[in-house]
């Protein structure tokens, strides 16, 4: 009985925690094709789980508690039902064999649905993984028109994406529980995956595989929106950054070009083209900085420009020197960059 | 099966009877002089007996788990708080890093196997040490050295940071510079080196020092399950040797096996890290289940239920263990075909795993335990388990382990199969065989305290753990953002970890307690029936006065009133009875080593050779020497020795 109603305010506070809350970084709150129909397996392996469990700590429970047929004191190396037993045992282990060969199929079924690469006209984007950060590509067949940008994926609803990736570095994980399950990026292989988001929204996603010292803070957000917005966000992001008109920002653009920034940065239609750490050409437009980290705001991106270590420890970097008039034009360049 | 009771005399018959007439006491005296071991503080390095460097590895390795326990205590404190300071990423990753590598290949291997089989295996089949005692004491020394070394390296400073697992190119020399990942590699070569020497001792005392009449059919379960292990063992460990001497290399005197940008491969090393990684967790859990089957039995006052499906349940696991090494891979992105082979093996391995539960709920049913301390923990054990065995099912599917693999819902999956598969049993063998090791009982009452807190507390923490992997939590963050959501499940978990701290201290006090004030134990008090509860609790230092000889698999329950036993051994050296491996009939008689400080100082002389290789690749050659006289004085023969095994070649007499 104990271990019945142990079990019981098991199942429930598990069903409790996973339900009520809708998350946008969550393995039971789908919002995309494949996730639905992990989503869908889980729940059928949750309750023959359940089922399975429950029965066997009854038996169990009755075993322990169940009136002795001899005394304690008398060793008898078999007991009289020992061929029930043995047919009890065999039954047991055929229906085990049978529900374990149910969910083998459904498991592959799910498997084939979700894996299967025969998306229709495709979007194709391309995610290179960086300690601590991601590298998003929208590719295209004419250079000028690929987009680069980091930390946040726009993709249009409704619309098969094929994601090719991989790792500059160490081995990564791309990860949107809404969405699909994981992929690892790694070194020397390229993979391709393919997922589809069904639903407006924007959903967080982070770094799954143990990366170093900033593992915990590489996120990144993946927004899904309609068609028409998505190719209105794309074109705005094939645009090189425009020169600043006032002269703050003047004087912050020229500050930028003329100091370390450049040495890992690009912000496109500068000189500016270093692609070791995020490409800026349209920082401003992003909603977070440091790979999901902080909100994209002056403060948070002051903070990080004079010194990122005290934000994120052991990240690639360095703390910058300088005085607050140029930081204020900087910050005042940088936000143009829409 | 009907033993004949008629058999064992008769295959005795070649055993020269010589001190038949002896009285028990002297000839008590005679084995005493004989196979004690030397005593003091320089003898202490030079005992060779199964039972002393069973006990220290039993101790030592409990010892390693309080470490890796107080590790798990500084990141549930950590984690308590979302974005919390306490511990900055740096210490977080070495502290994840040592912990995991504490509890794998200083805890949990050490202890399930090493310690439980070394110190019951040879008094389990009747034998008077176990095979190969030097070697023994030399595979403890270098455990011990290894586990020193990892944290005297982690208390400088310089511990791993690159997980349990330590994958490339996050372990390579260009993501990890200085020395850290060395420690964790070289760690592990101390302990594989330990554990195949152990596995081979195991084999051949199982093989070849049985008891007579012992025949395969007749092994108790616990022996089975060392033995499979032991087997497991040489499969998988040469897989981790490789892999981490590859990673060494790679480090050491830049070979580039596994950098892809000198045509290395990443994905390599996980293979090769894998086909042992997950063999280990078998390696754990399968003398759990030894245990299990023996505690069951005596508790059950019956013959396990389905003794060949058990036996068979475990042989079958080890095999299929070794073919599902990919499930913690599939998010690598292999080919769905071969994805589905290794979902369909993950979910084979439950097919011997639920066969065991349902005989051992058949050995139960209709004869009502008795519920001391060993059996709560065993029934723990099933709780758990079977959770954790579930939540593994789901795992081995490849959609599915795509969402969860890497989150804090694998993190409770394997806590659930790790810590019911082999830390409930552990206990439960620490509460059954704790008479036997020191002759006084443990405290029933602090025991249950001890279990209702562990269990409680187990719960506690990693229950909810299983949701926050649903909820996106992915493992080996050291922080995680407030508006998450994650917070007061994490607030549990770590209020949990408290209940199994205030447990575990319970249990040392119980201990201190109880091996100076606990009740006499007397040689049998759980009524058991398998060979070491046949002599007295602590045994002496010959194990058993007079070799038993075994009818049945219970070879207490099942003896004849007048059982024979083996005599005609000599008594005034370390004789022992070779019996053959199939029905376990007397073969040869054979001598064993006495103590010596050559597997000591051998130990020390490997472990400079193997820290100096950490440092530089001419420590290998150099350091070779002094493991090779080391090694040379410790095979050197004694002159009496030498003497006496002259004396039995044909030659010799002649010459007289």
């Amino acid at each position: 009985m104990k271990g019945r109603f142990i079990s019981a305010c098991g199942v429930s506070v598990f069903l409790a925690g996973c339900s009520g809350l809708q998350s946008s970084q969550s393995v039971v709150n789908p919002e995309g094709l494949q996730a639905a129909r992990i989503d869908h397996l889980f729940w059928l392996m949750f309750w023959v789980c359940t089922i399975a469990f429950v029965i066997t700590i009854a038996a169990l429970s009755r075993a322990v508690l169940r009136k002795r047929e001899t005394p304690v004191e008398n060793f008898r190396p078999v007991d009289r039902a020992e061929a029930t037993k043995t047919r009890v045992v065999a039954v047991a282990i055929a229906i085990t064999v049978l529900s374990l060969f149910g969910l083998l199929v459904s498991s592959i079924l799910t498997g084939k649905a979700i894996a299967s690469l025969h998306p229709q006209n495709p979007l194709t984007i391309e995610v290179v993984g960086h300690q601590w950060w991601w590298e998003i590509r929208y590719p295209n067949s004419d250079a000028s028109k690929t987009v680069i940008t980091a930390n946040e994926i726009h993709v249009p609803v409704g619309t098969p994406v094929v994601m090719n990736s991989t790792s500059r570095d160490v081995i990564h994980s791309f990860w949107a529980p809404n969405i699909h399950g994981k992929r690892d990026l790694i070194p020397g292989y390229q993979t391709a995956l393919w997922f589809q988001a069904d639903k407006e929204g924007t959903y967080r996603g982070q770094c799954a595989e143990f990366c170093g010292h900033q593992h915990a803070h590489m996120a990144f957000f993946l927004v899904a929106e309609t068609p028409e917005k998505f190719n209105a966000w794309l074109q705005q992001q094939r645009t090189s950054a425009k020169d600043p008109q006032d002269a703050a920002a003047q004087k912050g653009q020229q500050f930028f070009l003329s100091h370390t920034c450049v040495m890992c940065h690009t912000v496109r239609g500068t000189i500016a083209g270093s692609n070791v750490g995020p490409d800026l050409t349209h920082l401003a437009s992003r909603q977070t900085i440091a790979a999901g980290t902080l909100p994209n705001n002056p403060g948070n991106l002051g903070g990080w420009i004079i010194n990122s270590q005290s934000i994120k420890p052991g990240n690639r970097m360095p703390p910058n020197q300088m005085n607050s008039d140029d930081l204020q034009s900087l910050l005042t360049y940088l936000e143009t960059l829409k | 099966m009907t033993p004949d009771p008629n058999i064992s005399e008769e295959r005795l018959t070649h055993v020269e009877v010589e001190h038949a007439t002896d009285d028990d006491a002297t000839l008590h005296q005679r084995l005493d002089k004989t196979w004690s071991d030397p005593s003091g503080f320089i003898g202490w390095f030079k005992q060779v007996n199964h039972r002393s460097i069973g006990k220290r590895y039993i101790v030592t390795a409990f010892i390693f788990f309080l470490l890796g326990g107080s590790l798990a205590a500084l990141m549930r404190i950590q984690l308590a708080r979302p974005e919390n300071n306490f511990l900055g990423p740096d210490k977080y990753n070495q502290i994840f890093t040592m912990h995991g590598s504490t509890m794998m290949f200083l805890f949990a291997v050490p202890m399930m196997f090493e310690a439980l089989s070394v110190y019951l295996v040879p008094l389990m089949v009747g034998s008077r040490n176990i095979a190969f005692p030097r070697l023994n004491a030399y595979s403890y020394y270098l455990y011990l050295c290894g586990g020193i070394m990892l944290f005297v390296a982690f208390f400088l400073n310089i511990g791993p940071d690159t997980g349990w697992f330590s994958y490339v190119p996050l372990s390579g020399p260009d993501f990890s510079p200085g020395k850290r990942v060395d420690f964790w590699a070289q760690m592990i070569t101390f302990t594989e080196v330990s554990a195949l020497a152990v596995a081979v001792e195991i084999i051949v005392t199982v093989f070849k020092m049985r008891a007579p009449g012992m025949s395969l059919n007749r092994i108790p379960l616990f022996v089975w399950a060392s033995l499979v292990t032991a087997f497991m063992v040489i499969f998988a460990m040469p897989s981790i040797m490789l892999s981490s001497t590859m990673l060494i290399m790679d480090r050491l005197v830049s070979t580039q096996f596994f950098n892809p940008a000198e045509g290395g491969d990443a994905l390599l090393y996980q293979h090769l890290f894998w086909f042992f990684g997950h063999p280990e967790v078998y390696i754990i859990f399968i003398p759990g289940l030894g245990v299990v089957s023996s505690v069951i039995a005596a508790f059950s006052r019956r013959h396990v239920f389905g003794y060949l499906a058990l036996v068979l349940s475990l042989v079958t696991t080890a095999f299929v263990g070794f073919g599902l090494w990919v499930h913690h891979m599939f998010a690598t992105g292999l080919p769905q075909l071969g994805e589905s082979f290794f979902t369909a093996a993950s979910l084979m391995i439950a097919i011997p795993t639920a066969t065991q539960i349902y005989c051992w709920i058949a050995t139960m049913w209709g004869r009502r335990p008795v519920l001391m301390t060993p059996m709560y923990w065993v029934l723990g054990f099933f709780f758990i388990l079977i959770m954790g065995g579930l939540t593994g099912i789901m795992l081995a599917s490849v959609p599915l382990d795509l969402q969860v693999h890497d989150t804090f819902f694998v993190v409770a999956h394997f806590h659930y199969v790790l810590i019911g598969g082999a830390v409930f049993p552990l206990f439960a063998a620490l509460y059954f065989w704790f008479p036997k090791i020191t002759g006084r009982m443990l405290s029933e009452a602090a025991g249950k305290w001890n279990f209702w807190l562990f269990f409680f507390g187990f719960n506690m923490t990693f229950f909810p753990m299983h949701i926050l992997g649903l909820r996106g939590m992915p493992r080996r963050v050291y922080a995680y953002p407030p508006e998450m959501g994650w917070t007061a499940m994490n607030v549990i978990a770590s209020l949990g970890a408290v209940l199994m701290t205030v447990s575990v201290l319970i249990f040392l006090a119980n201990v201190f307690w109880s091996m100076r004030r606990g009740a006499i134990a007397g040689d049998n008090p759980w009524g058991a029936g398998t060979l070491e509860w046949g002599t007295s609790s602590p045994p002496p230092s010959y194990n058993f006065l007079h070799i038993p000889t075994v009818n049945g698999r219970e070879a207490l329950w099942d003896a004849a009133p007048n059982q024979a036993i083996v005599t005609g051994l000599r008594t005034d050296v370390r004789e022992v009875l070779v019996t053959n491996y199939l029905d376990a009939a007397p073969d040869h008689r054979t001598e064993f080593p006495d103590a010596s400080i050559w597997p000591f100082l051998a130990a020390l002389a490997t472990t400079a050779l193997f820290i100096g290789s950490i440092f530089t690749p001419w420590a290998v050659p150099i350091g070779a020497i002094p493991v090779a006289i080391t090694m040379t004085g410790w095979f050197w023969p004694g002159k009496e020795e030498s003497r006496r095994r002259k004396a039995t070649e044909k030659w010799a007499e002649e010459e007289a």
